[in-house]
């Protein structure tokens, strides 16, 4: 168990070694947000730019613009939220070689409540035209996607937690961008996941199978682009999808799969997710609880979809 | 050097002229705040900046940031003149299909390196661009114009704290400062004065000029690279519209074209008999 944030600063730290056109910036969360590795091994790399996310966004455009690999951190409520517009012009608009690693999202950022909670940042990411969006499972799943997005040409937005999640990936799992992971195979429906909520998935899907229905986990990393053909087969072959994010269930990995299948292939779905509302104060394993972010959640929506197949 | 002078000035009159016809073309775009920043355009063009227009994307070129956006037509027309791409393809400004979009767009026009228009954001990118070089030990130097109405955006004061704090003397800020807005004169709607002394207060070494005056403009450049230790911010007072007295010192303007008209008088006093 690691903090895929803490995967992050391994990662970047480990890339710089090994590319020294990477910079990071960051906003005076360099402890949090896990730069700070990065920082002490390659200080003249590093820029810390203070509270002033939407001119850490604007400057790591201008250092792509002559040739530097930038990856900028702080909260995902700030990156996504006080830099969004900058995000769309000087990053998503032009197509900058940026990375957006965006840590503490979701509800599980804790005790300071809901101003600092993202519920909504997949959604307007996914919004921006050339912006691709990802958010992994665990620790080894971040590495492989800091890897992946520091090989990719363009902007990205990588969703990271704040605490240790379960792990779903073996040590060295591949990460490629726009592919979806069958973690678990099954044929009466297909929980499709992203973030914290895959390793609850395979924890639902195991509890299930004993009460005998077969569950699917599809986890989608990169939420943009959609991995269109295995969120495809999985509708077909299934006929009935439960999606789980720790995000809005307005926009988010349930929107984006949402909008797909009704296009290509009308399926059964429901929706676990934040309904429409914001975050509260408490300890993150409290609040995952008390917003429905857990195998139970999903064990008792796969019993209702199921049923309703019939 | 007074040869050298008249020569810009004859070359900052023929952008005018360019500016004027483009924009009677368009009939959609901005023509005061193209007028008030094409003095100082030209000389960073045709005199300061290194530059290849036969390779744009040539590594030891000085780089151009128009966080001013809105004012393409006059980064278009020095880019038409320079040779960075056919002047015909100005009479396609804001056109469907055309790759002179209506706010410079780095991804279709050759010579433009950043995406700019909405305001604030430019001299962020500037900086980054400064500190890039700076990382790298390149000479190259950075050059952003930008509005005294865009100075009432929050980002431009969080990007001269950032270049006074990481001194980026590489990075030279011109404020075109013509005292207008869409809404009115700057310092009603919301008054940015004193711009030099904001500037200062971030470490910045700051001149004021008289941004029309191609001999004060050409100066205040020479300093700005000779400064070291601190960014350099131009403070250049301007005229709205500068070169056609009806558009000059008129908010209206702001984002108003020739029409058929205005197109002969606004010609005529720039000079140009065709």
């Amino acid at each position: 168990m690691i903090a895929t944030r803490d995967a992050y600063g391994e990662a970047l730290a480990e890339l710089g070694g090994e590319n020294d056109k990477i910079v990071a910036l960051d906003a005076d969360l360099s402890g949090s947000t896990k730069t700070g590795v990065f920082a002490k091994k390659f200080p003249n790399r590093f820029f810390n730019m203070g509270i002033a996310e939407a001119n850490m966004v604007g400057t790591a455009a201008g250092l792509a613009s002559v040739g530097k690999i930038p990856f900028l951190s702080t909260f995902a409520i700030f990156a996504a939220g006080r830099g969004w517009e900058q995000i769309r012009q000087s990053l998503a608009y032009p197509k900058a070689n940026v990375k957006v690693v965006a840590t503490h999202g979701g509800v599980t950022v804790g005790e300071d409540g809901g101003s600092h909670q993202s519920v909504e940042d997949i959604a307007i990411m996914r919004a921006i035209p050339n912006m691709t969006v990802i958010v992994p499972a665990d620790g080894e799943e971040t590495k492989g996607a800091i890897r992946a997005a520091a090989a990719y040409k363009g902007p990205v937005y990588v969703r990271l937690g704040r605490n240790k999640v379960a792990n779903v990936f073996p040590a060295g799992h591949k990460f490629e961008i726009g592919k979806g992971n069958v973690v678990a195979e099954g044929k009466d429906l297909t929980f499709i996941t992203t973030g914290l909520m895959t390793a609850q998935a395979v924890i639902a899907a195991e509890k299930l199978e004993e009460e005998g229905i077969s569950a699917r986990v599809l986890h989608i990393g990169t939420i943009k682009p959609l991995d269109k053909e295995l969120v495809l087969k999985a509708a077909q072959e299934t006929g009935a999808i439960v999606t789980a994010e720790e995000h809005s269930v307005v926009g988010g990995l349930g929107g984006a799969v949402a909008e797909f299948l009704s296009e290509e292939c009308p399926t059964l779905m429901k929706r676990v997710g934040i309904y429409d509302r914001f975050g509260l104060s408490g300890k993150s394993d409290e609040l995952l609880k008390y917003f429905g972010l857990n195998a139970e959640t999903l064990i008792e929506q796969a019993r209702e979809i199921v049923s309703r197949k019939k | 050097m007074k040869e050298k002078i008249a020569d810009l000035e004859e070359k900052a009159r023929r952008l005018r002229v360019a500016i004027v016809k483009t924009l009677h073309k368009s009939q959609s775009g901005h023509t005061g705040g193209s007028l008030s920043a094409i003095d100082m355009v030209c000389a960073l063009y045709f005199h300061k900046m290194r530059h290849n227009p036969q390779d744009p994307a040539w590594e030891g070129r000085d780089r151009f940031v128009l966080s001013k956006g809105h004012a393409a037509p006059a980064l278009y027309v020095t880019l038409a003149e320079c040779g960075y791409f056919p002047a015909e393809d100005l009479m396609m400004l804001r056109r469907l299909g055309s790759h002179l979009q209506g706010h410079p767009d780095s991804k279709g026009t050759p010579g433009v390196d950043v995406c700019t228009g909405s305001l604030g954001q430019g001299l962020s990118m500037a900086n980054g661009m400064a500190l890039g070089f700076k990382l790298d030990g390149k000479d190259n130097r950075v050059y952003a114009v930008l509005g005294d109405g865009e100075l009432q955006e929050g980002q431009i004061w969080e990007a001269a704290m950032a270049a006074g704090h990481y001194k980026s003397d590489n990075l030279c800020a011109l404020i075109d400062a013509n005292g207008l807005q869409i809404d009115g004169d700057v310092s009603k709607v919301m008054n940015v004065a004193s711009i030099g002394d904001k500037f200062k207060a971030f470490g910045w070494n700051v001149i004021e000029i008289d941004g029309h005056d191609m001999g004060q403009i050409i100066s205040a450049l020479d300093q700005a690279e000779a400064h070291k230790g601190a960014p350099t911010a131009i403070v250049a007072k301007t005229v709205k519209g500068k070169g056609v007295h009806l558009f000059e010192n008129k908010a209206s303007y702001h984002g108003v074209t020739p029409n058929d008209e205005e197109l002969p008088e606004a010609l005529r006093c720039l000079g140009c008999c065709d």
